[in-house]
């Protein structure tokens, strides 16, 4: 049987960027890059549902997420101090397929780096990442040990090229790529990507149950109507119905 | 003793799986044994395969969601084929919830799902978010009798009826459902509802409404299943807005005779299994021997 929703005790949660939050959990949590826990910071039946938030890295069975304020839910887990609880669910979803090998990209939009850390750790040394962000860069200081490269896109010119992280990337130089972001970034990413390099996506959508009952997270692929909690997060480029 | 019967069908306990809310039990019964509950509702069917709605269709508002699915869903054969033989293997009683977009695919889809060992049909005519059919046959009292009379002389099983709180007077329906064959009644689906996206200025829906559940919701909900306890005299299913054995109580001392658990499986897998140990221990401190002793008795 699988673990119904189990409490973790925070060990810290700070800002680490304007809006950005990183919190970390005692416990022994397990689980693969790419997966996601279902949250909640409150025992009230308002919120009413959980927040998917996915695994940022997970480091002697310490669970590390990170999130950016959205919403109530967010805004009330931001203001738990250490010691305080949360309630989890999981580890859900498929995750990333790491038996990959060669050369690899990540590509990420925004809050997308989240769950790029612990994927890193878990790959070959031979990883360039590039990530775009509206404004501030953030977390790239905790992936760069586990990387070739790290390259840097923001709108406001900020840090790094002035622009879309799209604008970074050669596809014909990389064996395999991955990539988490805001879907029309993904939707631009897979498009170059088609015919040149195999790119595994994760996907974002609206959930309330995270375990595959709902059927409000599904999205079109190429074998029909599959849910992003139960089939994904992540999908192969080619499956994504655009 | 928290058994109930339902049209002569014994139910472990008075706390079923509502439609939509529970897929056909497979992701469930990897967090507990579903075994363990009075009944579980399919997800609602419609006689061919549908994909769904697009666009965004989960909204979170304040104790509660609202959903735009739009009965995504195997079709009635893809049902019997593959997800079937698992519920069948299940100790539980079996609701098949079968929507429609015409009379004919109502009946139909009864025909198929006579020869099989469903326990119950609960004809759906209160889904909000298919474009034809489904709500529109709940809303006036004329209309859902045609589909219920027809559907009644199709039907070799027990049918319920499920009522949307869309309906124009909700004892009329029930009153009129049950006149025109209906064995049982189920209320309530989920409210028509609308959300608007201020900074795009659209309605976040691409069909403008969508269906509002929850605990919101509840308070409504077990108004109208006690109005309709009051005109009708057959079981009744209370839906809406129940997370706690206290609410499963409520909705029993208002008539119900048992209850659908719905959007409360999302937050908690299983949290029906805190509802039916909620039940019993409310039974024993109340000293309540059988549930019969305190339905509707307000």
């Amino acid at each position: 049987m699988k673990d119904g929703y189990k409490e973790g005790t925070i060990y810290s949660n700070d800002e680490i960027s304007p809006n950005i939050f990183e919190v970390i959990l005692e416990g022994d949590f397990h689980g693969i890059p790419g997966q996601f826990y279902m949250i909640r910071g409150w025992e009230a039946l308002d919120p009413f549902l959980a927040r998917p938030i996915s695994i940022a890295d997970i480091d002697s069975g310490k669970l590390k997420l990170l999130y950016e304020l959205k919403g109530r839910g967010t805004h009330i887990i931001s203001k738990l101090k250490k010691g305080d609880k949360l309630s989890l669910l999981g580890p859900l979803g498929n995750g990333f397929d790491l038996k990959e090998e060669g050369r690899i990209a990540i590509i990420t939009g925004g809050i997308g780096i989240a769950p790029m850390l612990y994927l890193a750790k878990n790959l070959p040394d031979e990883v360039d990442i590039y990530s775009g962000f509206r404004s501030n860069a953030y977390f790239l200081d905790q992936i760069r040990p586990y990387v070739k490269s790290v390259n840097i896109a923001t709108e406001d010119g900020t840090t790094g090229h002035k622009g879309f992280v799209t604008e970074l990337f050669e596809p014909s130089k990389y064996d395999l790529v991955y990539t988490c972001g805001p879907t029309p970034m993904m939707e631009v990413v897979i498009e170059m990507c088609k015919g040149i390099v195999p790119v595994y996506a994760s996907m974002e959508s609206r959930m309330a149950c995270g375990i595959g009952v709902c059927l409000g997270c599904t999205i079109e692929t190429t074998r029909g109507m599959e849910r992003v909690c139960k089939e994904g997060p992540v999908f192969k480029g080619e499956e994504v119905v655009i | 003793m928290t058994k109930v019967k339902i049209l002569g069908v014994e139910l472990k306990n008075p706390v079923i799986a509502a439609s939509g809310t529970f897929g056909f039990g497979k992701e469930f019964d990897e967090f507990f044994s579903i075994d363990k509950l009075g009944g579980i509702c399919s997800k609602g069917l419609t006689l061919n395969k549908s994909n769904g709605n697009k666009g965004i269709r989960i909204y979170e508002t304040p104790a509660g969601l609202m959903n735009s699915i739009g009965l995504q869903n195997p079709g009635v054969e893809g049902f019997i084929r593959d997800e079937l033989p698992f519920l069948q293997g299940k100790d539980t009683v079996i609701f098949a919830n079968l929507g429609g977009h015409s009379l004919d695919e109502y009946l139909e889809g009864i025909e198929l799902l006579n020869d099989t060992s469903v326990d119950f049909i609960e004809l759906n005519i209160s889904c909000p978010n298919v474009k034809e059919g489904g709500m529109a046959f709940g809303i006036k009292c004329n209309t859902a009798e045609s589909v219920v009379k027809e559907a009644k002389k199709v039907s070799k099983k027990p049918m319920i009826v499920k009522l949307s709180p869309n309906a124009e007077n909700i004892q009329e329906m029930a009153y009129t459902c049950v006149e025109s064959g209906a064995d049982g009644i189920s209320l309530v689906n989920t409210f028509n509802a609308l959300a608007i996206d201020i900074y795009n200025r659209r309605p976040v829906f691409n069909n403008i409404t969508a269906g509002l559940s929850g605990p919101c919701i509840k308070p409504i909900a077990l108004r109208m299943v006690y109005e309709v306890s009051k005109v009708v005299d057959v079981p009744i299913l209370g839906i809406g807005g129940i997370t706690r054995a206290e609410d499963a109580i409520e909705y029993i001392m208002a008539g119900a005779t048992a209850v659908q658990v719905g959007s409360g499986n999302f937050i908690k897998p299983d949290i029906t299994l805190d509802i039916i140990a909620g039940i019993e221990e409310f039974m024993e401190r109340e000293g309540i021997k059988s549930l019969e002793e305190i339905r509707g008795i307000i």
